[in-house]
């Protein structure tokens, strides 16, 4: 069969009802600075991770808020949890904490748990 | 001989003025085209940034202006302005002829019409509304959609009318990002269960105690703050509404049903105002506002001698802002008068 090349492309769009934010809700419960993030992105700029890689850890504040799990499991192994995100963080974020609390929801809902 | 002023709009600037003058000895005269004064501070409910009742502040302009002498002209515009000779004659709707020795334009301002931006749907879609509309609801403490339900997920869009060429705005309103802020609180504090998301291009909490109030909105009140412009509105056949936003700080578009979306109207130049410029040849800026003398140093001072501005008829500014800019036409003005002018 002749292959014309068309392919199906998948939705880039963020469907905010279909995606499941328990793992938002599990940082929001146990670390309420999460909730303080102004996407300012000095964590990141900090970030050795980040200059090496294509990680951000304001991205994936905002990935986890929105249920873009998929990409946010993809993203936190990178993270060496060094915490020089948390000295520079200007609204007292516990950044570290974040990324060490998406790991261990990721475990629990793997687990069914959450 | 004592002088006379006419103070053009009753509203906060107005009556600030009109008190100050009356106090200084000065007759003043003020003119109000609504039956009542007091302007948008009678449709507000609460105040940013301290949800202070708006009463309080009415109250402290109506003692302002109590027991002094001052003409009250409501219901009353005017046909005629003109000088000669260092002196003013304002013709009024109901033909009465007033002299002044010097005029106070506090003719404010008027929200943005939001029905012009037809891709949100106000007035087409049963439950988008404006700042003013939900303020009205907080007055009666019912927020409901309009079937009479209590909504669940509600939208809060930013800049409506501000930093928008396609309606003419390029400027920044600069208060609707704080009454957002203050109005997403207030759902949350009347529907705890509810959610509230606000979209928008920047944050601009450049006033006291507006960075605390957004901080609180994030940490005590968990509203959820987008950053992106909504592009539009539909309504679904379950009767919400789907919104499409780029969450820029994601980098990619967004959609999300909503039972309610509040359009946060901007400020723009008064149709009453535009009409004074026009009879009395004051300048305004490409902005439409009043254009003030100088920017730094003369901000009450107009182009034409005798002529003054106070309040939002020359810029947005909030409550704090327009008694301090109502205060300072009044030096200026007993500055004027003294001269012998």
């Amino acid at each position: 069969m002749d292959k014309f090349g068309y392919t199906i492309s998948k939705e880039r769009q963020i469907d905010y009802d279909s995606n499941n934010r328990g793992v938002a809700s599990y940082i929001f419960e146990k670390e309420p600075s999460f909730r303080l993030c102004i996407e300012c992105g000095g964590c990141s700029a900090t970030c050795t991770t980040a200059s090496f890689t294509d990680f951000s850890l304001r991205e994936l504040n905002i990935l986890i808020k929105r249920g873009e799990n998929d990409q946010v499991r993809q993203n936190l192994k990178k993270c060496m949890l060094c915490g020089k995100c948390t000295l520079v963080c200007p609204r007292g974020v516990n950044t570290r904490n974040i990324v060490v609390l998406a790991i261990k929801a990721f475990q629990k809902s793997d687990n069914y748990e959450i | 001989m004592s002088k006379h002023v006419v103070v053009i709009g009753g509203g906060v600037a107005g009556l600030e003025v009109a008190g100050q003058l009356s106090r200084a000895g000065i007759e003043v005269s003020l003119i109000e085209k609504e039956s009542k004064t007091g302007g948008h501070l009678n449709n507000w409910h609460r105040l940013f940034p301290d949800r202070r009742n708006s009463i309080e502040v009415k109250e402290y302009l109506d003692g302002m202006t109590h027991n002094q002498r001052i003409i009250l002209l409501t219901n009353t515009t005017i046909e005629r302005f003109n000088r000669n000779k260092g002196h003013f004659s304002i013709t009024t709707n109901e033909g009465r002829e007033l002299t002044a020795d010097a005029v106070i334009v506090a003719t404010g301002f008027d929200l943005f019409k939001s029905a012009r931006k037809e891709e949100y749907g106000y007035g087409i879609y049963d439950n988008v509304i404006t700042s003013a509309d939900l303020e009205e609801m907080f007055r009666t403490g019912k927020i409901t959609l309009a079937n009479g339900s209590v909504p669940d997920t509600i939208g809060i869009v930013h800049c409506v009318g501000s930093r928008d060429e396609k309606v003419g705005n390029f400027y920044c309103s600069k208060l609707c990002c704080v009454t957002a802020v203050k109005q997403a609180v207030e759902l949350r504090e009347y529907l705890p269960e509810s959610k509230v998301f606000c979209f928008y291009m920047d944050m601009r909490m450049g006033g006291a105690f507006y960075e605390e109030l957004y901080r609180e909105a994030q940490e005590k009140w968990g509203v959820s703050f987008i950053r992106g412009k909504v592009s539009e509105a539909s309504e679904t056949i379950e009767n919400k509404l789907l919104i499409k936003v780029e969450d820029t700080l994601a980098g990619r578009p967004l959609k999300m049903k909503l039972d309610m979306l509040v359009l946060m109207a901007g400020m723009e130049m008064s149709e009453g105002g535009e009409k004074i410029a026009g009879l009395g040849g004051l300048n305004t800026g490409e902005n439409r506002f009043f254009a003030a003398a100088d920017n730094h140093f003369g901000s009450n001072k107009s182009n034409i001698e005798g002529v003054f501005f106070a309040g939002t008829c020359t810029a947005p500014m909030n409550i704090t802002e327009t008694i301090s800019h109502a205060r300072a036409a009044v030096v200026e003005v007993i500055d004027y008068l003294k001269d012998g002018k």
